[in-house]
């Protein structure tokens, strides 16, 4: 165990510098450049500094620790950094400074002089505050930290302040956050009085004694944050509002501190019941499907991502949900295969889905648009961010030779290790394979949509006529993050050492060294995967060598109608509607017109709308009826009649005599 | 190792296209014609081979994506799965899901080489083999679970092993025969057959799979045509393991015998495509549902 405070220095450092990489800006006129090169080095002098403390928990295998007193109460200021906190802050490291140079164009301050400062300095503040909520180790720590990611986060939503849609999205964030932060207050509470401090206690310490009020209060915290399906209500808007690299920051990471936060906490526990397990295989299916269901039914390409992250958030939750049983049915290769799958899908939606963000962020850049339905044919204005985007598409799908199939492959692993067994309720976790299936093809279906509408046919308005491509400066940030995708899904080994420490972190045991090995044979993946890849490469050479002289000179095949538009193709809309309508009944899409009569029909209208089941359908038509009925009670006991106050006032004397007397 | 793998490609690429010829044959005798030679799929790729190429003027490289991957997803696939009593040349635990995933990424490409002709017609295509597909997989994997349950192992070899045949005779066997049921309608709608879809169609408007390569021409439409009855070889595969689960020990019989299979499961095709017409769209899905159901029943009776 290395606990030098020497290496600490570098994750300190970085911390530091990420955090008030904006500040230096905020001196300066918001007219001129706004020091926001200064800014983007300091963020990826920070995100190298702490890279170095990660390689060094890495190499020593150990972790590196900091314990400082402080005055207040509960403990010290203790920061640990092992595998399970650094297979979180790699992806944040990658995406940070990704995000930050990719900023440069996107959101130039001379284009944006009223909110490109504010955008810098919280977009540093967020990514510092969420380095440290994965390294704090105390209560009191953990929270301060995460209260400043969480407004951090509210104003990076609200950068374009002066749209309505922001400051609704911003609000809506604002409010789930705080009440899930209120379930934290109280879990922490808890976890004071059990374990008689505030510090974080060591893996596998607690007993299961009434830990089951602490679960669903970190259920509901930190699945709010995570965005687990009943509780997503706040991403979909806030993900659409914020800058594409915020977004990408915001669905790539910041989202995944709440599984972050799941995970710590469940390894608390020396035992652990086995409705936890159940509980997270139920919510994770039911995000997953529903989470992909929602967003093959939407318009708007980045409302469209953040529903994916509902989904991917959904398998996540399977995988820690099979590791939890493993825990409770005392299974090590259950627990190694599902929190391996869970953690290296972390990492890898974090990868993959800020690289949709960066290259959707490079289409409304040029296209001025997020409706998906009014872009079409990028591919040819746009052949850089095209691949880009094709690449990301295939990872999220969770297709080979990507890094999403790594990580759905070990938690499929995973959920077909109770087969093995007789014990007939452990076998009902097999159900989790068909539900891995059915999100699977969803969410193919839904980004070779995104991919076919957005990128292939004829532009569909003129704005998607006059596109261009990106600058190289947006363009390298996510050529890095497409090579980290292709490194995870090819060479797949080099993971295991990382997640074999991370498992060991939360287990408490050393079964992590069967990774890799016989039950999951990570090397026979890779090698098919190359294979593929040689065998695509020297097809796909040889057909493109002679096809390369035909031209391409005549217009798609119309059945023979003479005059096709590029109206007339398919959209979005029609090319999910099949599907929607098939989960109508966990969607409720709304349809307008579409009506046609008469022989020679006139002009006539279509629209289908998607609103969101749980914001849109279930809390604001309770919140409004609550509203309605507290003024209902206040035009009852307010109502301007001076006798009824001077009765109130009586009765109040009556009960305060009787109290007094009593 | 290397003399198998030989085998088992040179036993594929060589008698893959037969299959379609055997179906034409098979309904050309039903409807009392004498119907195209049994080599007739192979006299039309020699012809697509020497012939050019058009290209709209709409299509990128992702157009000529969809044939590539089509042609190269079968061949790798095809490595992970036992020939009959013929073992897979590449075999490891859980294949099984990269075996099915591979088609998904064929599935992904052929779609958007669809989307890339902006063409309506082929984007009724894409949008139905995306909704079917989706509703087949998890019937595919509620196969695979319950023949993972009866083996010992999660490779396909391991779940096509030898001991399917004590399976039959055992309480198994009605489970094995219900998947049987499934795995022939998944391989219907994979292949684009009949009832689900009908190749021969002249009406865009009712077509699937064929109207998604409606734009394609010379090789590159050989190459998508090569693919498409090497992926009904793979699947058959599949199938064919599961009902004929006997093993001679000589590696020609048990090569003769996979093709005899092979051979029936493609006349049994033909008959279905003779005997049915093609199902109204709206109803498909409820078919596939249906079968879904069907595959939970089989799974339940091998978990209780």
């Amino acid at each position: 165990m290395d606990t030098g405070e020497s290496e600490m220095i570098w994750l300190l450092s970085g911390i530091v510098l990420t955090s008030f990489a904006g500040v230096p800006g905020l001196f300066f006129s918001r007219e001129g450049s706004g020091r926001e090169r200064l800014a983007c080095t300091l963020t990826l002098a920070g995100t190298f500094s702490g890279l170095i403390a990660v390689a060094m928990v890495l190499s020593s295998a150990g972790e590196i620790r900091l314990d400082l007193p402080w005055s207040l109460p509960g403990g010290a200021l203790a920061l640990r950094l092992d595998p399970l906190a650094a297979v979180f802050l790699l992806p944040l490291f990658l995406v940070v400074a990704a995000g930050s140079v990719y900023g440069l164009r996107y959101w130039p301050q001379r284009e944006n002089p009223g909110n490109g400062r504010k955008l810098r300095l919280f977009y540093g503040l967020i990514s510092g505050a969420i380095m440290l909520v994965l390294t704090a180790r105390n209560g009191m720590l953990f929270l301060m930290a995460w209260e400043v990611m969480a407004l951090a986060g509210f104003f990076l939503i609200t950068t374009e302040e002066h749209k309505e849609e922001a400051r609704r999205a911003g609000y809506i964030y604002l409010i789930a956050t705080h009440t899930g932060t209120l379930a934290l207050f109280a879990l922490f509470a808890l976890l004071d009085h059990t374990s008689g401090s505030l510090m974080f206690p060591d893996a596998g310490t607690l007993t299961a004694a009434g830990s089951g009020l602490m679960f669903l209060l970190g259920l509901f915290g930190f699945g709010m944050k995570a965005g687990l399906m009943p509780l997503h209500i706040w991403l979909p808007g806030a993900h659409a509002a914020a800058p594409s690299h915020a977004s990408a920051l915001l669905s790539g990471v910041m989202i995944k501190s709440g599984i972050y936060g799941l995970v710590r906490f469940t390894s608390f526990f020396a035992e652990i019941p086995a409705w936890w397990g159940w509980t997270l295989l139920l919510l994770g299916a039911i995000s997953g499907i529903l989470g992909v269901a929602l967003a093959i039914a939407q318009h708007d390409i980045k409302r469209l991502l953040a529903y994916h992250s509902v989904e991917n958030i959904g398998i996540i939750a399977l995988g820690l949900g099979l590791a939890l049983l493993g825990r409770s049915y005392d299974q090590p290769v259950l627990v190694i295969l599902g929190l391996s799958g869970c953690l290296l899908h972390v990492v890898n939606h974090g990868l993959f889905k800020s690289l949709l963000f960066l290259s959707a962020g490079s289409v409304i850049h040029a296209a001025g648009t997020r409706d998906i339905d009014q872009l079409g044919g990028l591919l040819k204005r746009q052949p850089w961010t095209g691949a880009l985007f094709l690449g990301a598409a295939v990872a999220i799908s969770g297709l080979p030779p990507f890094n999403g199939f790594i990580s759905e492959w070990l938690i499929y692993l995973g959920a077909l290790q109770p087969l093995k067994h007789q014990n007939s309720i452990l076998g009902m976790a097999v159900l989790t394979v068909p539900a891995l299936a059915l999100i699977g093809g969803l969410a193919l279906a839904c980004f070779v949509k995104v991919f076919g509408i957005v990128f292939l046919g004829e532009a569909r308005s003129e704005a998607a006529v006059q596109a261009h491509e990106a600058p190289l400066s947006m363009l390298v940030p996510m050529a890095l993050l497409l090579v980290a995708c292709a490194w995870i899904g090819l060479l797949p080994t080099t993971l295991v050492p990382l997640l074999r420490g991370a498992v060991e972190n939360w287990a408490g045991t050393d079964g992590g060294t069967m990774l890799g090995g016989s039950f999951a044979p990570l090397g026979w993946v890779s090698l098919i995967g190359w294979l593929l890849l040689a065998l695509l490469a020297a097809v796909g050479l040889w057909l493109s060598r002679i096809s390369r002289k035909v031209p391409r000179a005549i217009g798609t095949w119309g059945c023979g109608f003479q005059f096709p538009a590029p109206r007339m193709q398919y959209t979005a809309s029609s090319f999910a509607d099949f599907l929607v309508r098939l989960f109508h009944f966990g969607l409720w899409s709304e349809r307008h017109g579409g009506q046609v009569t008469g022989l020679l029909p006139g002009v006539t209208r279509f629209s289908s709308h998607t609103p969101d089941t749980v914001l849109d359908r279930m809390l604001f038509p309770i919140f409004l009826g609550a509203a309605w009925l507290c003024r209902l009670l206040r035009a009852c006991i307010h109502n301007g009649v001076i006798a009824v106050y001077l009765l109130y006032i009586a009765l109040t004397v009556i009960v305060l005599l009787a109290l007094f007397i009593l | 190792m290397i003399i198998w793998l030989f085998l088992h490609l040179a036993l594929l690429l060589l008698f893959a296209p037969m299959l379609n010829g055997i179906i034409i044959k098979t309904k050309a005798l039903f409807g009392g014609r004498v119907g195209a030679p049994l080599l007739q799929s192979y006299y039309d790729l020699a012809r697509l081979w020497r012939k050019g190429f058009v290209f709209s003027r709409t299509t990128t490289w992702v157009f000529l994506a969809g044939p590539v991957v089509g042609l190269a997803v079968p061949l790798v696939a095809s490595l992970l799965i036992p020939f009959g009593a013929l073992p897979a040349p590449i075999s490891f635990e859980g294949d099984l899901i990269l075996f099915v995933y591979l088609f998904a990424l064929s599935r992904f490409f052929t779609v958007a080489s669809a989307l890339d002709t902006g063409s309506s017609f082929e984007g009724m295509g894409a949008a139905r083999e995306v909704t079917f597909s989706c509703l087949a997989e998890p019937t595919l994997l509620f196969v695979l679970l319950v023949l993972a349950r009866l083996s010992d192992g999660l490779s396909l070899d391991t779940l096509l092993g030898s001991h399917l045949l004590t399976a039959w005779h055992s309480d198994a066997g009605a489970s094995l025969g219900l998947i049987l049921v499934c795995l022939f309608l998944v391989l219907l709608v994979e292949n684009s057959r009949i009832p689900f879809d009908d190749p021969n169609t002249h009406l865009e408007l009712t077509m699937i799979h064929e109207v998604m390569v409606l734009d394609h021409s010379g090789p590159a439409l050989g190459m998508i045509l090569y693919g498409a009855a090497l992926k009904m070889m793979v699947m058959g595969a599949l199938l064919v393991r599961l009902a004929i689960p006997w093993q001679t020990g000589w590696w020609l019989s048990d090569a003769l015998l996979f093709l005899a299979g092979l051979a029936g499961l493609a006349v049994l095709i033909g008959v279905v495509e003779s005997i049915m017409a093609r199902l109204r769209l709206p109803r498909v899905p409820q078919v596939l549902v249906g079968t879904m159901l069907l595959s939970i029943f089989a799974l339940v009776l091998v978990l209780r």
